[in-house]
């Protein structure tokens, strides 16, 4: 019976067929496409890589890469003898990186606990997209701050001639890392099982104590990669270091020197240099050793995050 | 004695607290105001419409405003169709192993590789390996790559938010999964995708290191005429007014201008997607 | 009754990963009949349910063994046109999920997606479907409205018109009416009565006395086995497994 209820229709509704073959093909086809784009993904990735490591090759046939990595100065257009040692603009990233960290730390934290545990609802609706807010704002405006609003007020407490230095960077770097340490601990924080909170408040603790003793403690590792996500930020960021911190290509010794990044090393240099020098190919192997710096502060801040204890 | 002890604490640590969200809104504040009292003076029908003049000393932004505009339309036609199909795979299709472990990992580097090693990879892979030269093309397809890692999150977490009675319901009359995706998942993903979507390219339009050395000119007579044409962009005309102009002071008022254009179109644009977000939670909520 | 024979399993088993759900289900379901699958809850009857369209097969730990013959036809034999069964054996969801499109669009979907595009043939089926499932003379006037708009009850139907229009041989109904209040409940009860002059249909219901009301046949589930299966006014009046007895009368479940 059953198909035989319909029987103006039946040629129309196929109801029994064996596997049509065009179909599977069809939506084997279509599979295998999204399956691609996914593994374009990797790609790119591993492309980006692979480039970079080409590029660098012809600059380390004229470069030992002892020079590279251990010595202070770089110096390619000397007319004596060029040299290409990034010891000095590392050193400056990481100055301005743990400068930006120092304070955007201890605010991005402070920012989220209150988000996360103290706001009512209503003020958390307007906090949350107000930092997204600041997110948004390009590296470009906030290096132009940095020019025009920051660095006249350093000049001022320091007594510089100006304010262009690792502070100004540091300063603006902490800002740019703000929205990202402070979503992602709020998430950590959200994440903390409420049997944690409520026995702590049922053992009379305050809800101060419960944030700083229990809460904060338990989503540890979720702030640590936090933290380490904004950092990796800050060591990539280009444009606001490259506007705001003078950029002198010298070893820095305090926070008031000017300094030159690896990142903004390679937006100043690409620029000028001649095409297939080996300082031009000495800037990709800067790039590659911005990027194997960022892949493994992230990589880290990944496995932190997925060795958290499954709460 | 502990108890009011603990109170006082209580209130001082929660004034801390406090006092970081306001430091933050605070931050946000002097940006924005900085800007918009210093620009607002700039900003003119002409300082919209008109190209820079006399050495860049006056004049407009229009060729600027232009080339932001069709660097972020290339960006869109290139990384929206990826990331979308990324994210299909991820949730609709991929199962729980190696490969899709892989690309998630991929998927989180790649949002952290900084902006000017896109720059170099976009010089390497579109100027000289594939011959596009320095040109609008060339910025734009750097510019989706980066931007790439946003589409695919964004977008994921759009079709998490498509029940599965949708597909299930759909596959019990004899869907195929393709049919199911497209006919029953997909037009109640996009609104949610388009969110994600339009920060993304938010900060496309914003960026200015991968477009360094890829496509952006100091200065442009002509608007770009096609995909092989070199261009201005907001992001870095500000970077040049501010730092890199022969009269620096002179340009300062000028410079402001660009960054309050710039960061209002950035703000539309992700007012837009927060609004439109909000709307759409509460849609889900009734 | 070996030709009135719709579908038969042999040993089948089913996995989730390492967990065995179901442990060598034989049964026979007639044609033209209801079937009531009972049991407690976790005892694989949605399980076994599912297995019979394959939507099982979503879960990417599922496993299986033995064979599901339907119309004569192994349906776990890997050539098997996934997408032609589901549309032979269709499927009411526990929780009534109209898509959120009109309460036309809905029932139409399952014809579109099969390439059907004549407007008349479309209207009619549409007409069909929405009678065939007690829903017709509810929404014949607002065949434009969002389905949303409907009542659960009629959701519940319009689900059911939505699963008709594709002209199934077998509909499974996955706790249709749990979810209803009790006159919803009994409407959609008197409509299985009416679908069974042309469908087969298996429903599992964790409600005995629904069992008792609409099937012909009535399947006793626990802990992966198909404890007993019989005529439902024999397992109800007179179970033959002491275990049966027990969960019928209440004693545990």
């Amino acid at each position: 019976m059953g198909s035989g209820n319909c029987n103006d229709s039946e040629n129309k509704l196929s109801t029994r067929n064996k596997l049509s073959l065009s179909k599977k093909v069809k939506e084997a086809s279509i599979h295998g496409c999204f399956l691609f784009n996914g593994l374009l993904v990797i790609l790119i990735l591993i492309g980006i890589f692979a480039l970079l490591v080409w590029a660098s090759i012809p600059a380390f046939k004229e470069i030992s890469i002892k020079e590279f990595l251990f010595s202070f100065n770089w110096n390619p257009t000397s007319y004596v003898k060029p040299s290409y040692g990034i010891l000095s603009m590392l050193v400056s990233t990481l100055m301005v990186t743990i400068g930006a960290m120092i304070f955007a730390v201890p605010i991005s934290i402070g920012t989220a606990a209150f988000i996360s545990d103290i706001a009512s609802s209503r003020v958390r609706e307007i906090a949350k997209p107000v930092v997204e807010i600041l997110a948004s704002i390009p590296s470009v405006v906030i290096g132009f701050i940095g020019i025009t609003l920051v660095g006249p007020y350093i000049a001022k407490i320091f007594n510089l001639p100006d304010g262009l230095n690792a502070i100004n960077g540091s300063i603006l770097l902490g800002v740019m890392a703000l929205p990202t340490i402070i979503s992602l601990t709020e998430d950590a924080l959200k994440g903390v099982p409420k049997s944690y909170t409520e026995a702590s408040l049922a053992l009379g603790a305050t809800k101060w104590q419960t944030i700083i003793r229990v809460r904060i403690p338990a989503a540890a590792s979720g702030i640590i990669a936090a933290v380490m996500l904004g950092m990796g930020r800050a060591i990539g960021e280009t444009m606001t270091v490259l506007m705001a911190t003078g950029c002198a290509n010298a070893m820095p010794t305090s926070f008031t020197d000017s300094v030159r990044t690896m990142t903004s090393a390679i937006a100043i240099e690409l620029g000028e240099v001649a095409y297939g020098s080996t300082h031009y190919y000495a800037l990709f192997a800067v790039g590659l050793a911005l990027f194997l710096i960022t892949f493994a502060v992230n990589l880290t801040a990944d496995i932190i995050f997925n060795r958290r204890p499954k709460l | 004695m502990t108890n009011r002890r603990n109170n006082i604490t209580e209130k001082i640590g929660f004034g801390i607290l406090t006092l970081c969200l306001i430091v933050v809104v605070l931050i946000i504040v002097v940006i924005f105001t900085n800007i918009i009292i210093n620009g607002h003076s700039a900003i003119s029908w002409d300082f919209i419409t008109k190209a820079p003049t006399d050495g860049m000393t006056k004049g407009g932004i229009m060729p600027a405003i232009i080339g932001t505009f069709f660097v972020t339309v290339i960006t869109a036609i290139f990384s929206i169709p990826l990331g979308m199909g990324c994210a299909i795979y991820l949730n609709e299709y991929a199962t729980q192993n190696m490969f899709t472990r892989l690309i998630r990992i991929s998927i989180r580097n790649l949002a952290g590789v900084p902006s000017i090693v896109y720059g170099l990879f976009g010089v390497m892979l579109f100027v000289e390996f594939m011959h596009l030269g320095t040109c609008i093309l060339a910025s734009g397809l750097t510019l989706s790559l980066m931007t790439l890692p946003m589409m695919i999150t964004a977008s994921e977490e759009a079709l998490k938010n498509i029940p599965m009675s949708f597909r299930e319901g759909s596959l019990a009359l004899g869907a195929t999964k393709w049919q199911a995706i497209r006919t029953n998942v997909l037009p109640y993903a996009i609104p949610g995708m388009l969110t994600g979507t339009i920060l993304g390219l938010s900060r496309a339009a914003g960026e200015t290191a991968p477009i360094l050395f890829t496509g952006v000119a100091f200065y442009l007579p002509y608007l770009p005429k096609g995909l092989f044409d070199q261009f201005m962009a907001l992001p870095y005309h500000l970077y040049i007014m501010a730092t890199q102009h022969h009269d620096i002071t002179l340009v300062r008022p000028l410079a402001y201008g660009t960054a309050m254009v710039l960061i209002v179109l950035v703000f539309m644009m992700n007012l837009g997607a927060i609004i439109l977000r909000y709307r759409l939670r509460k849609n889900r909520k009734e | 009754m070996e030709k009135n024979i719709i579908i038969k399993t042999k040993n089948f088993n089913f996995y989730y990963g390492d967990v065995k759900a179901l442990t060598d289900v034989n049964i026979k379901i007639e044609k033209n009949s209801v079937t009531g699958i009972i049991g407690p809850s976790g005892c694989g009857k949605s399980t076994f349910l599912r297995s019979l369209n394959l939507m099982n097969n979503l879960i990417l730990s599922a496993r299986y063994e033995g064979q599901i013959i339907i119309d004569g036809e192994d349906i776990l034999h890997k050539d098997i046109d996934v997408v032609a069964l589901r549309r032979r054996v269709g499927m009411v969801f526990q929780k009534s999920n109209p898509f959120p499109k009109t309460v036309f669009e809905n029932v139409a979907y399952g014809l579109k997606i099969n390439g059907i595009t004549n407007r008349d043939f479309i209207d009619q089926k549409i007409e069909e479907s929405l009678k065939g499932a007690a829903l017709w003379e509810e929404v014949k006037d607002r065949l434009n409205v969002s389905a949303f708009d409907l009542s659960g009850g009629q959701q519940q139907r319009l689900c059911i018109a939505r699963a008709l229009a594709v002209e199934p041989e077998i509909l499974l109904m996955d706790e249709p009416a749990s979810a209803l209040d009790p006159t919803a409940t009994l409407k959609i009860e008197e409509l299985i009565q009416e679908l069974k002059k042309k469908y087969t249909i298996i429903i599992v219901t964790h409600n005995m006395q629904q069992a008792a009301r609409v099937s012909d046949y009535t399947a006793f589930f626990m802990m992966g086995k198909l404890v007993e299966y019989n005529k439902t006014n024999i397992m109800f009046t007179n179970p033959e497994n002491k275990i049966t007895e027990d969960y019928i009368t209440g004693r545990f479940g």
